[in-house]
């Protein structure tokens, strides 16, 4: 297994926001998360990267092991961890540089200076997240001037280019057009080759197109989690049921 | 009292126009009024001589380095003192009570008048410490007037940097400190820049704080300790003492044109710089 959530459980401050979570995330898979807003998809995906530290009063119980290891150990460094595996955020964040200084941002943090590898890593990340063609010719521009879905597969290029082991999405699609979500969607199912992932959506269909098993959350609980044609054909919970079939949500 | 709404917004729009033009009308007034009288004293040997004869004489070369030599000293010391207090106020502490106080204490030094500055800086630099009247003692003294303008602009710059900046560094695997410096600080920098002009201004034009504690010897300074006048101080003297008004106006006309060249050559290199990558 390559993620393993053992009754996993979140507080910030007094309030729960996730309640003793089981699950396990299989290396090449893509797994998605759907469920309401506010039930808690958000903060366990930033629960594996333990983005969650961040924030003041963040509190954790259970364990996550990710490739055998307890990541919530003492001697875990939490910058390594974050490389290994890749956020996206909902809203694309282009930092306010060129594409190429964009894209190299976390190898430039991580110690790498070496021009050739840097150039080898922009073009081999743009290619894989599908934004090479359109860029190739401007690298040094302002990132900031591409469109949404050529800024978050730009984002995208940016975790690609560190070699994370997993990709976290966190609803990646939700401001874009179709075109671009289809983009994304499509490079979603070549990268499942190399790496896996998790993608956290709102938009239920969407798991249906590209999520080998789906998970379902309802207030910080996890619900039900099943290969993805099952949860949305046969699921075995009516809360399940009635959030697929629409009833809420 | 009900107007019609559109004419509500005609006679609002006069009235606005009216204040900016008023604004405005000041500024290029005060200006005027100042280069018109000053100007025709400013030549190449105003600017290059030293005062003679107490400043009935001579130009103001000695008074230009000292209020150069002053106002470097006090951006010196104030700037990462000012810039560093921001940054650990904002990125190394949570909202606090103490994180208040010392805000609170911040916003105070700002209100305290320049000439109370003075006095301190009399006592603590001048005289507790030995300075003597020197542009060491003028320049700290300086740098603690201007530390709370620093401290607040740099502030407001660094919690203007979006937090999705922060998160996307973090998530990408930075640490802190290179967060701060990559990500945060380079974001913040327009806004920490029009801090330090706004202070430099201000050092530029301060007479009582630099008094007490730079002195006004007219001879050009050769140490951080020697004795020196500002330009401002200059002024004060030879309109005070009846000197001679001529130079007086001679010396503020190069004041105004000193603070509008700098702030006019800083906005260019910022939008040289920033513009890149907006």
């Amino acid at each position: 297994m390559a993620i393993s959530v053992k009754y996993f459980s979140h507080f910030f401050g007094p309030v729960q926001t996730l309640k003793k979570i089981n699950l396990e995330v299989r290396r090449n898979e893509i797994l998605g998360i759907i469920g309401p807003a506010g039930s808690g998809k958000s903060t366990f995906l930033r629960s594996l990267n333990r983005l969650n530290d961040l924030i003041p009063g963040s509190r954790v119980e259970g364990t996550i092991m990710i490739n055998g290891e307890d990541i919530y150990a003492a001697e875990v460094s939490v910058v390594e961890l974050r490389r290994r595996l890749g956020m996206v955020f909902a809203t694309p964040v282009p930092l306010p540089r060129s594409i190429y200084e964009n894209v190299v941002f976390g190898n430039r943090m991580a110690g790498i200076k070496n021009k050739r590898q840097l150039d080898e890593l922009v073009e081999r990340s743009l290619e894989q997240a599908g934004l090479w063609g359109e860029v190739a010719d401007r690298l040094d521009s302002s990132a900031c001037k591409l469109s949404g879905g050529q800024q978050q597969r730009l984002c995208i290029a940016r975790i690609l280019a560190l070699r994370p082991e997993f990709i976290l999405l966190d609803e990646p699609t939700s401001g874009l057009d179709p075109i671009s979500t289809m983009k994304i969607e499509d490079s979603l199912r070549r990268l499942k080759e190399d790496y896996t992932i998790i993608l956290v959506t709102n938009n239920s269909k969407q798991a249906a197109r590209v999520a080998d098993r789906t998970a379902f959350f309802l207030s910080g609980e996890l619900i039900e989690i099943a290969p993805t044609d099952k949860i949305f054909t046969a699921p075995s919970n009516p809360k399940t049921n009635d959030y697929v079939s629409g009833r809420f949500g | 009292m009900y107007f019609n709404p559109r004419v509500e917004q005609k006679i609002v729009r006069v009235i606005l126009c009216l204040f900016t033009f008023i604004t405005v009308a000041i500024l290029v007034f005060i200006m005027i009024f100042i280069l018109r009288k000053g100007l025709p004293v400013v030549s190449w040997e105003f600017l290059s001589k030293n005062p003679l004869d107490m400043g009935k004489s001579g130009g103001i070369f000695s008074t230009i380095i000292g209020t150069i030599a002053l106002t470097f000293m006090a951006l010196l010391v104030a700037t990462p003192l000012g810039v560093g207090t921001a940054i650990f106020l904002t990125e190394y502490t949570f909202e606090s009570r103490l994180t208040r106080v010392i805000r609170f204490g911040a916003e105070c030094l700002a209100g305290i008048p320049s000439i109370i500055f003075g006095l301190f800086g009399f006592i603590l630099f001048v005289t507790k410490l030995k300075f003597g009247w020197s542009i060491l003692s003028g320049g700290l003294t300086l740098a603690f007037m201007i530390l709370p303008t620093i401290i607040r602009t740099s502030e407001e710059a660094v919690r203007a940097v979006p937090g999705s900046y922060r998160q996307v560094s973090y998530s990408l695997g930075s640490t802190k400190w290179q967060t701060v410096t990559r990500v945060v600080l380079p974001s913040a920098l327009p806004g920490i820049v029009t801090g330090v002009i706004l202070s430099i201004g201000r050092s530029i034009g301060e007479t009582a704080a630099v008094i007490f504690t730079a002195g006004s010897a007219l001879r050009l300074p050769s140490s951080l300790f020697s004795s020196s006048r500002t330009m401002a101080v200059h002024f004060y003297v030879l309109a005070r003492e009846g000197i001679s008004m001529s130079k007086a106006y001679g010396t503020a006309a190069v004041l105004v044109l000193a603070i509008l060249v700098i702030n006019l050559v800083t906005y260019y290199l910022m939008e040289k710089f920033i513009r890149r990558y907006r």
